[in-house]
């Protein structure tokens, strides 16, 4: 596959991001104390808020990474936007408002303001940590994806443009002008994920490829490639190319793709010729897309076995219980004057998201069947800027800016969180460091210029991972390192500090040493065959969240007489 | 253990609100995992030409936001902002 860097997209990106900077740089010169750089002095309406929540939260992978899925594998990239939607019913039932209430500007504040203990402190500022550097490996991995055919630059500049621009944003202003660039991407990506799905529905299906010309490739170089999601077939007899349903509304959007046939490569290397790869054609009814267990992350699902099985339940399970567990989305709530805005703007989120992730349905079957989808492996992270490609060069350059203006949405509020963690957190509550305001805010920026550095390294390490993939791992870690402490602070009276603390502890490395010793680490990292890895499945939240919680009560309950006031 | 006054009238109230409409939406995403993992055959069916994984996933989605929504009508807010601001 070759792309041309487009002029139009270029154009359009440079747009965007002089309007971010420059909202940046306005604001930063207002923003000066630590109350604005960590929570925009608590200040930002509800309903901004709540869009931001969209802006933070609907990152490169969920417009990129579940797209992608959903068109190569149908239904199992729609099972991640299930997910990711539910999570937002524990934010908003469970954590939103105490955890306005308790803390002030780190998540860490709310579950440390009863005990006031340097463990918890510590704990709660490693994993933030972590979880963030963790989330960002994803958002970085889809700037480059995108660099490639946007710029025409290689996938390292994608990258290092997404990083620099961003840490100019997150140092100039802090959590303020963080706000308004996710406020922006949201309503941008959902505006314009609304349009791109009215033209597809308006489009309908139609024949892309003659079935006879479709022949197996051997490929030697780039443009050599196919394109897949080829239509050959829309079921109603006429398979010339060209023949159309025409315009379709939602419903029979869903009903019709049942009856089109569509054709998708595999694709391998040919052992005699080295540095061929062999393209064969596969045509499928749509039909057995719309069904979980297509892809190799669910294909457990359709398996017999009970162990193939929990792999999807526990993943399942780690993402509705990530998302109140993202540090990244819990500053959220300190930008807010009190618990009833948190509460206004879960709302205003939810309906934002939730209408975004309908929208990825669409989106991912319209790229399915646009007869334009890139098989090679970094393919999966194009397919919705290709599918705009098949609406005209500004619609590609339009959603292209916008995927782009989404990962420094997400980008910034992950530095944020990992900033504060280490100025706040860390700094001043554990070390008992109390530098004046200033130096305060500017160890933040500090720490946001290193955390960038390793995302930006990291970021080129892990390229060819699907980024929705990678996201749920972060979930996974996320879930089980924050959330049973978060949970039971709230709800079981007898929690200890040494209970919080282990418990933490205990989820995050238990999580994170699973992850390492699973099949796709062993495949994507080491190059070693998934059979040997130690791990039963991949997705470690079925077992390290309820280990978080045992832990925490085990550890509570030995230590009760010692949790004396100071 | 020093802890927090416990939450009072409607923040409690809010509170109990909130768990109930929790465990409603629980039960109802893992009757949808459930069946996904246990039984596909019934996520195969068609509803009106439309097969129930993709109705029961939609209405996972719309049920968030109608749930969201019933929550933030039957919080009770005056008091509650009043005892925000005694704390």
């Amino acid at each position: 596959m070759t792309y041309h860097a487009s002029s139009i997209a270029v154009a359009v990106f440079v747009f965007f991001v002089g309007i971010v900077l420059g909202i940046s740089f306005y604001l930063g010169s207002r923003a000066r104390s630590a109350k604005g750089y960590f929570a925009a002095h608590g200040q930002i309406g509800w309903f901004v808020n709540g869009v931001a929540f969209a802006g933070d939260y609907l990152s490169a992978a969920s417009f990129l990474g579940i797209c992608g899925m959903i068109a190569f594998y149908g239904y199992d990239g729609f099972l991640y936007s299930i997910g990711y939607l539910a999570g937002w019913i524990v934010a908003l039932f469970v954590i939103a408002e105490p955890i306005k209430r308790l803390g002030k500007y780190t998540f860490a504040d709310a579950l440390n303001a009863k005990f006031n203990s340097r463990g918890i402190q510590v704990a709660a500022a490693i994993s933030t940590l972590v979880v963030s550097v963790f989330y960002l490996i994803p958002q970085m991995v889809g700037a480059g994806a995108l660099c490639t055919p946007l710029l025409g630059l290689p996938h390292w500049a994608g990258v290092v443009i997404v990083g620099v621009v961003v840490l100019m944003i997150v140092v100039t202003a802090g959590m303020v002008s963080t706000t308004w660039v996710q406020f922006i991407k949201g309503s941008l990506l959902v505006i314009f994920c609304a349009i791109l799905t009215v033209a597809i529905l308006a489009r309908g299906f139609r024949v892309t490829a003659d079935r006879a010309s479709i022949k197996p490739v051997a490929a030697t170089q780039p443009s050599d490639i196919p394109f897949g999601g080829q239509v050959v077939s829309i079921g109603n007899g006429d398979n010339a190319v060209g023949a159309s349903t025409g315009p379709l509304g939602p419903v029979q959007f869903l009903q019709k793709i049942n009856d089109v046939r569509v054709v998708q490569w595999t694709a391998k290397a040919d052992a005699a010729h080295p540095g061929t790869t062999l393209y064969t054609p596969v045509e499928k009814q749509a039909r057995e897309y719309m069904l979980p267990g297509g892809s190799s992350t669910f294909k457990g699902v359709r398996s017999p076995k009970l162990t193939d099985k929990l792999d999807f339940i526990s993943l399942m399970i780690a993402l509705f219980a990530g998302t109140a567990s993202l540090p990244h989305i819990l500053i959220r709530y300190y930008t807010v004057k009190d618990a009833v805005s948190a509460r206004k703007s879960t709302v205003v989120g939810i309906a934002s998201i939730g209408f975004f992730y309908i929208l990825t349905l669409f989106l991912g079957l319209g790229a399915m069947t646009s007869g334009r989808l890139d098989p090679t492996p970094a393919g999966s992270n194009m397919a919705a800027p290709l599918l705009a490609k098949t609406f005209g060069e500004l619609p590609f350059a339009l959603i292209s800016a916008i995927a782009f203006t989404t990962v420094l949405g997400t980008v910034s509020g992950l530095i944020m969180a990992a900033s504060g963690a280490v100025a706040h957190d860390l700094m001043e509550n554990v070390f008992k460091h109390h530098p004046n305001e200033n130096a305060k805010v500017g160890a933040a920026k500090w720490t946001a210029l290193c955390v960038g550095i390793v995302a930006m390294a990291l970021g080129t390490l892990f390229k060819d991972f699907n980024v929705t993939f990678l996201v749920g791992w972060a979930f996974n870690v996320a879930a089980s390192a924050n959330l049973p402490a978060l949970v039971m602070l709230l709800f079981w009276k007898r929690t200890t500090k040494s209970g919080i603390t282990a418990a933490i502890w205990v989820g995050m490395l238990s999580s994170l040493a699973w992850l390492l010793l699973s099949g796709p680490a062993y495949v994507n990292i080491y190059k070693l065959d998934a059979t040997r890895a130690i791990a039963p499945f991949s997705q470690p939240g079925l077992v390290t969240i309820p280990l978080g919680f045992i832990v925490l009560v085990i550890v509570s309950l030995m230590t009760r007489e010692h949790a004396k006031p100071h | 253990m020093t802890s927090p006054p416990p939450p009072s009238g409607h923040i409690a109230r809010n509170a109990r609100l909130g768990i109930v409409l929790f465990v409603v939406y629980v039960i109802i995403y893992a009757g949808f995992v459930a069946l996904a993992a246990f039984a596909p055959s019934v996520m195969a069916r068609e509803i009106a030409g439309v097969n129930v994984a993709i109705v029961y996933g939609l209405a996972l989605i719309v049920l968030a936001l109608v749930l969201a929504i019933v929550y933030m009508l039957l919080c009770r807010d005056d008091a509650d902002r009043a005892e925000d601001v005694a704390r």
